[in-house]
């Protein structure tokens, strides 16, 4: 059973509490109507609920979630996923600036393009390991600081002379892989990031998260998959190794 | 030109009469100082790795070793002085940026040295707290601007405060950065002594939780181990914006550092560099603050105070101000004396300003706004005694944040090395060799003793003054008296001059 919410006019403070007593009681889904600029839905929740967000959800969405499954029927604002643990969330539009900052655990799949600095310091532990999924294209910065995870970018859709990322894609980065469709262009790249040679384990790795893609928003597998991707990893685990004299 | 210019900072001096060749020295030092040579059967040192921590001497069983600073010096020259010279020769061999340990070892001036308490004589009467009850129970959070009781009960909620038994924390130490020997110390002190720990930025190990109730977890910008879980597992939440020894530069926990246990408590792979971005690269602004502020109390209920931690900076006042009105309950301030694992030497020494002046001036401009209620005012960076922290309080602070004074009472001798990760005293390290050395029953009983001893000091100060609160004391720069100091020192201070 599909429980509904009224967001319309709703303070974040009262619909957060609400949600979340809702959750607390053991609702399994909730669809959450007229969403419009509410911050921290979500926010340090766990379990393995359902939320169903009608409009565009604010700042900071699901920032350390922990199990749900979030579906914005809308697009996301900054903060979306923030160091989040784990769940999934499916953006049905875009999200802005670091999305899944820090995310620990999880998925995160977003229909169309994201802000600058998505998944800064996404981490990874053992068999833990976070995604990110862009359908469109990425802002400066992407996965500044990744420590670990996966990001997927497919730029779907993509113009002519566009970039699928923008400046400084992989800068900092040490730990992680990044997944990029079509040529990135030079320089755009960190001077931390290098591209290697897709191994057959990443191309099922890529074609699994393709395949959700297009189970949750449609298109076509076999012509995304048409385009060769590109595998970015960082040098090394250490960028800063050498940095330093001791005093 | 030879391959090095640098002489050893430090000459092993070894008594042969003392000397038993016992070999405890060998073993006892991680810098590996110390080798036994079998040719002509006794112990010989390579004093260019003698960091001065003292393991050897006080290990030595005949008292037979004694650490020396080199006596050689340069010619005599107060510009291009010894310090100046071995920091270009270093950076000339190494080619690196100059890393330390521990807080600012310059002659910063000592505002506390110059800050006299008050006592009473004839006209009011001094307390003995040994006979009459004295309240020393600090409460950190925001206070409301106003209180209704009905019926003896009241009823407007407070916001949540954190409780002490006296006006003592132990700062931000990281797991990664110091032991997990250390952070059991400090946690079980704390908890045994009704005061809070600080996690640092390195998260919340599994053995730690236990000790929860005590804690303050940390959310710094690289959010190592942060979680729901760990949220909720403390009982404040600290925003860590920046740190008194490192100010405007995030951290960089070597790799080396980084093992099994603290990849497991931090979530990333064993042996990568920890890295902390200098910004929350989520806070561009006073906005952005609230923003991360007000995520934390939803992702907690509302149950814990959030405190955001800056280091004190020229603009300092108007920093905390802001601070204030994004919604926190409890402003750290960290001073320019403030320790650390690791800092690059020019940011530690020159930048950020000492503690005392900006406390002054934040609870100043808090009061002035009439927000003063709106949130606790904690003071790091260089607390060393218990008379620091009542000068502290009558300048303004709540509560102090003691980092540097709690890892002298678990052992450290203050080498400065701690970011070579080879402390001998198993503090800044991860070896296991090395954490073995540390007991955290012992380091939490020392820890015990000190905040005791200091309570009672406390105390007594506050009974020498009249007063038998230490609310009494806030803010109530009237018991503060100054020697030495300008006309400019004394208006921010907000004291008079001794004799006036
Ligand atoms: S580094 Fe410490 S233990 Fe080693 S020789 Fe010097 S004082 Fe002794
Ligand atoms: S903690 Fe250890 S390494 Fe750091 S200054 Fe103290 S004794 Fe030296």
């Amino acid at each position: 059973m599909t429980m509904t919410i009224d967001a319309k006019g709703v303070y974040y403070k009262e619909l957060n509490h609400n949600l979340r007593n809702h959750l607390d009681k053991g609702v399994k889904e909730i669809l959450v109507q007229n969403v419009n600029g509410q911050r921290y839905i979500g926010d340090g929740v766990t379990g393995s609920q359902r939320l169903i967000l009608e409009g565009t959800p604010g700042n900071d969405m699901a920032a350390f979630m922990d199990g749900l499954e979030i579906v914005v029927k809308g697009n996301g604002q900054d903060g979306t996923g923030n160091t989040m643990n784990q769940g999934r969330i499916i953006v049905h539009g875009h999200t802005g600036d670091t999305t899944g900052y820090a995310m620990r655990g999880g998925e995160i799949f977003i229909r169309d393009y994201v802000g600058y600095r998505v998944g800064i310091h996404m981490k990874e532990y053992k068999e833990k390991i976070p995604a990110i999924v862009i359908g469109g294209t990425a802002g400066d910065f992407l996965g500044e600081y990744m420590a670990g995870g996966i990001v997927v970018v497919l730029g779907i859709g993509l113009k002519e002379r566009e970039d699928i990322v923008g400046d400084y894609c992989g800068t900092g980065m040490h730990g992680g892989i990044m997944y990029i469709r079509g040529q990135i262009p030079e320089y755009n790249l960190g001077k931390e990031v290098k591209i290697v040679e897709m191994t057959d384990e990443d191309k099922a790795l890529v074609r699994g998260y393709v395949e959700r893609y297009v189970t949750y928003f449609g298109g076509n597998v076999k012509s995304i998959l048409s385009k060769p991707f590109n595998k970015l990893i960082p040098y090394n685990k250490r960028p800063y190794g050498n940095l330093y004299t001791s005093w | 030109m030879p391959i090095s210019m640098q002489l050893p900072d430090y000459l092993v001096d070894r008594d042969p009469n003392r000397c038993i060749t016992c070999k405890v020295c060998v073993n006892q030092c991680a810098n590996d100082v110390h080798h036994w040579d079998k040719d002509v059967d006794s112990v010989i040192a390579e004093e260019e790795k003698c960091v001065n921590c003292h393991r050897c001497v006080i290990y030595c069983p005949t008292h037979a070793l004694k650490i020396r600073r080199n006596p050689t010096e340069y010619k005599e020259n107060h510009y291009w002085n010894s310090s100046t010279i071995r920091g270009i020769d270093r950076q000339a061999e190494g080619g690196g940026v100059l890393l330390t340990g521990m807080g600012t070892d310059k002659p910063i001036p000592i505002y506390w040295d110059r800050l006299f308490l008050n006592a009473s004589q004839v006209t009011n009467p001094s307390i003995d707290p040994l006979r009459e009850p004295m309240e020393i129970r600090t409460y950190l959070g925001s206070k409301p601007d106003n209180v209704i009781i009905k019926d003896g009960k009241l009823i407007k909620e407070l916001p949540p405060q954190l409780v002490l038994d006296a006006p003592i924390m132990f700062g931000a130490l990281s797991f990664g950065a110091i032991s997990l020997s250390a952070v059991k110390s400090l946690a079980k002190a704390a908890t045994d002594c009704g005061v809070m720990w600080n996690t640092g930025e390195g998260g919340l190990h599994r053995d730690v939780y236990e000790y929860g109730k005590n804690c303050i977890v940390q959310v710094a910008s690289g959010r190592f181990g942060v979680d729901a879980e760990y949220l909720n597992a403390g009982s404040a939440i600290e925003i860590k914006i920046g740190q008194g020894a490192k100010p405007g530069i995030g951290g960089h926990l070597p790799g080396e550092k980084v093992g099994e246990e603290v990849s497991k408590t931090r979530m990333i792979p064993v042996g990568s560099d920890a890295i902390s971005p200098a910004p929350h690269h989520d806070i561009y602004s006073i906005e952005d603050l609230r923003q991360l502020i007000y995520a934390l109390k939803e992702a907690t209920r509302y149950t814990k105070p959030v405190s955001v931690k800056v280091s004190a900076v020229h603009n300092v006042a108007a920093i905390a101000s802001g601070i204030v009105r994004a919604g926190a309950d409890i402003v750290a301030i960290d001073g320019v004396r403030g320790g650390t694992g690791a800092a690059p030497l020019r940011t530690r020494d020159s930048v950020g300003i000492p503690a005392e002046l900006a406390l002054a001036a934040v609870d100043s401009r808090l009061r002035q706004e009439g927000i003063r209620n709106q949130a606790s005012l904690v003071i790091a960076g260089g607390i060393r005694n218990s008379s620091d922290i009542v000068k502290a309080i009558a300048l303004g602070a709540d509560a102090c944040y003691i980092g540097t004074a709690a890892l002298i009472t678990m052992g450290c001798r203050m080498c400065q090395t701690c970011y070579t990760g080879k402390c001998n005293w198993g503090i800044c390290t991860q070896d296991p060799k090395l954490v073995k050395r540390l007991n955290p029953e012992i380091g939490a009983q020392r820890l015990t003793n000190l905040i005791h001893a200091w309570s009672h000091e406390i105390k007594e100060l506050l009974g020498g003054m009249g007063i038998n609160a230490l609310e009494s004391l806030r803010g109530n720069r009237l018991m503060l008296r100054g020697v030495g100091l300008s006309e400019t020192e004394y208006r921010i201070l907000g004291i008079l001059p001794a004799g006036e």
